[in-house]
């Protein structure tokens, strides 16, 4: 498939290289299933833990070897980009093999064997499936994600669906209309801190998060002049999902399945806030004289250019220009030369920020030169301020 | 009764329809609504930075800097 567009006067003929590997976006589902085939071949227990390798380990390595790929689409061929609509098909595909994969999942947390499986998994077993099944759920919010930002309604109605494994329905509400507006600043409960840890950084985003998600919905009600304890609240309607997806589960499969689907919501959640995490470490946004933020400009994100996680999380890592753009699809996503980048894909970010003195001498020093040395320029967390003042506060010879 | 377009992402609010589920029910002059009410398909300009409809490309790009 070619696009023909017409650049600086020149009629060129485009070919996107990565139009089939974004299939492998819509393979990641399938893992949890794929254990069962590993099991029987190996009939070891540590298959079980295929999920997390995969994540933290064979994706990393994978970023590694297949090294960058900075293919910009063309500004001419973009509009054409983005009404094709395979692009869109293949999220939509995720979803029907997540919930099939988290129904297989669930029968097996529940005791039940399969050919080649003859006994019960064993406690140890079932977490590392838990966490297997975290993994896609967790890939799933990034797959809501991107429908959740789309214009039309049918996608924003397939993003609770994707959400509802995860119990994180308001995702799509807080990521769109709070985050995005507050993104890179203090106010920002998803935008990490420099001298924040990872493990800090969760509580305060998922609180947070959901407080601000409650605000807004209860704020556009009030507008209306309405209550918002009402199914029409995104916040409810989006749960829903969740009450009839687990409902049912427990339903089919018993009680005993319920700690592991919170082991695996867990996971999940751990995962996409993860990201949340490294995508805007240390940045920060300026206040202008009308005491508004400057806007968001490709400075205030970290990008990668990593073909294997860009493949597996539809060009997330393409993060400035999504800010940027957020009602952007995908595969129109470009790369921009003068952001920051990271020293790898986000998936080897997020083993690194696991140890916070590796994740700190790994970023830390990237933020300030980031911001010329200037320590007063980033989103320095309060706790570590006075440290981090009698560390880097002297501004660097001949920084601006 | 005018329209307006959001610079980033093209959304028109056009108020003689409003938009009821943001809260502005049909009628409401964009000169009521909140200075910092977010468009609700990009989130990222606000009421101020909205542009009449019809402005040239130049026109909303130029306005667009704030």
């Amino acid at each position: 498939m070619t696009i023909e567009a017409t650049v600086d006067g020149e009629v060129i003929q485009w070919r996107d290289r990565k139009r089939h590997l974004w299939i492998v976006g819509a393979i990641v589902p399938l893992i949890p299933v794929s254990m069962w085939g590993l099991y029987v071949l190996t009939g070891s227990s540590l298959v079980w833990y295929f999920g997390p390798f995969f994540v933290f380990v064979l994706i990393p390595i994978a970023d590694l070897l297949a090294g960058l790929d900075p293919d910009n689409p063309p500004d001419e061929v973009i509009e054409a980009l983005e009404g094709d609509r395979y692009y869109r098909w293949v999220t939509y595909a995720f979803i029907p093999v997540q919930i099939a994969g988290l129904i297989w999942g669930a029968y097996l947390l529940g005791g039940g064997t399969l050919p080649g499986i003859d006994d019960p998994l064993t406690v140890a077993e079932k977490i590392g499936l838990a966490l297997g099944l975290g993994m896609v759920a967790g890939i799933g919010i990034n797959t809501a994600h991107e429908l959740g930002h789309k214009k039309e309604e049918h996608e924003r109605w397939f993003a609770r669906v994707a959400l509802a494994q995860t119990f994180y329905g308001h995702f799509f509400i807080e990521h769109n209309r709070g985050h995005h507006v507050r993104v890179a600043t203090p106010e920002d409960p998803a935008s990490g801190r420099l001298g924040e840890t990872v493990w800090e950084f969760m509580p305060r985003t998922v609180w947070g998060s959901l407080k601000s998600a409650w605000g807004l919905e209860k704020k556009r009600f009030e507008r209306q002049k309405k209550s918002h304890w009402s199914i029409k609240n995104d916040l409810f309607n989006a749960w829903m999902f969740s009450v009839v997806l687990w409902g049912g589960l427990v339903a089919a499969f018993g009680w005993e399945i319920l700690p592991y689907l919170v082991l695996q919501a867990v996971a999940g959640i751990w995962l996409l806030e993860s990201v949340n995490y490294l995508e805007h470490y240390g940045m920060k946004r300026a206040k202008l004289e009308s005491g508004r933020y400057e806007r968001v400009n490709p400075s205030h994100s970290w990008n990668s250019n990593n073909i294997a996680t860009n493949v597996l999380l539809y060009h997330l890592q393409r993060h400035s220009d999504h800010h940027a753009n957020p009602t952007r699809r995908y595969q129109a996503l470009r790369d921009f030369k003068e952001a920051p980048v990271l020293p790898t894909g986000y998936a080897g970010m997020i083993v690194l920020s696991w140890v916070p003195q590796i994740w700190r001498s790994v970023m830390d020093e990237r933020v300030l030169s980031h911001y010329e040395g200037d320590l007063s320029r980033t989103n320095l967390h309060p706790r570590t301020a006075k440290k981090y003042a009698r560390k880097h506060g002297a501004v660097k010879e001949g920084a601006a | 009764m005018s329209q307006f377009v959001c610079p980033n992402c093209e959304y028109v609010y056009d108020e003689a329809k409003g938009d009821p589920r943001e809260g502005w029910p049909a009628g409401t002059p964009f000169a009521d609504i909140d200075a910092d009410w977010a468009c609700p398909d990009c989130g990222v300009r606000e009421q101020v930075d909205f542009v009449p409809a019809g402005s040239t490309t130049e026109d909303i790009r130029e306005g667009d800097q704030a």
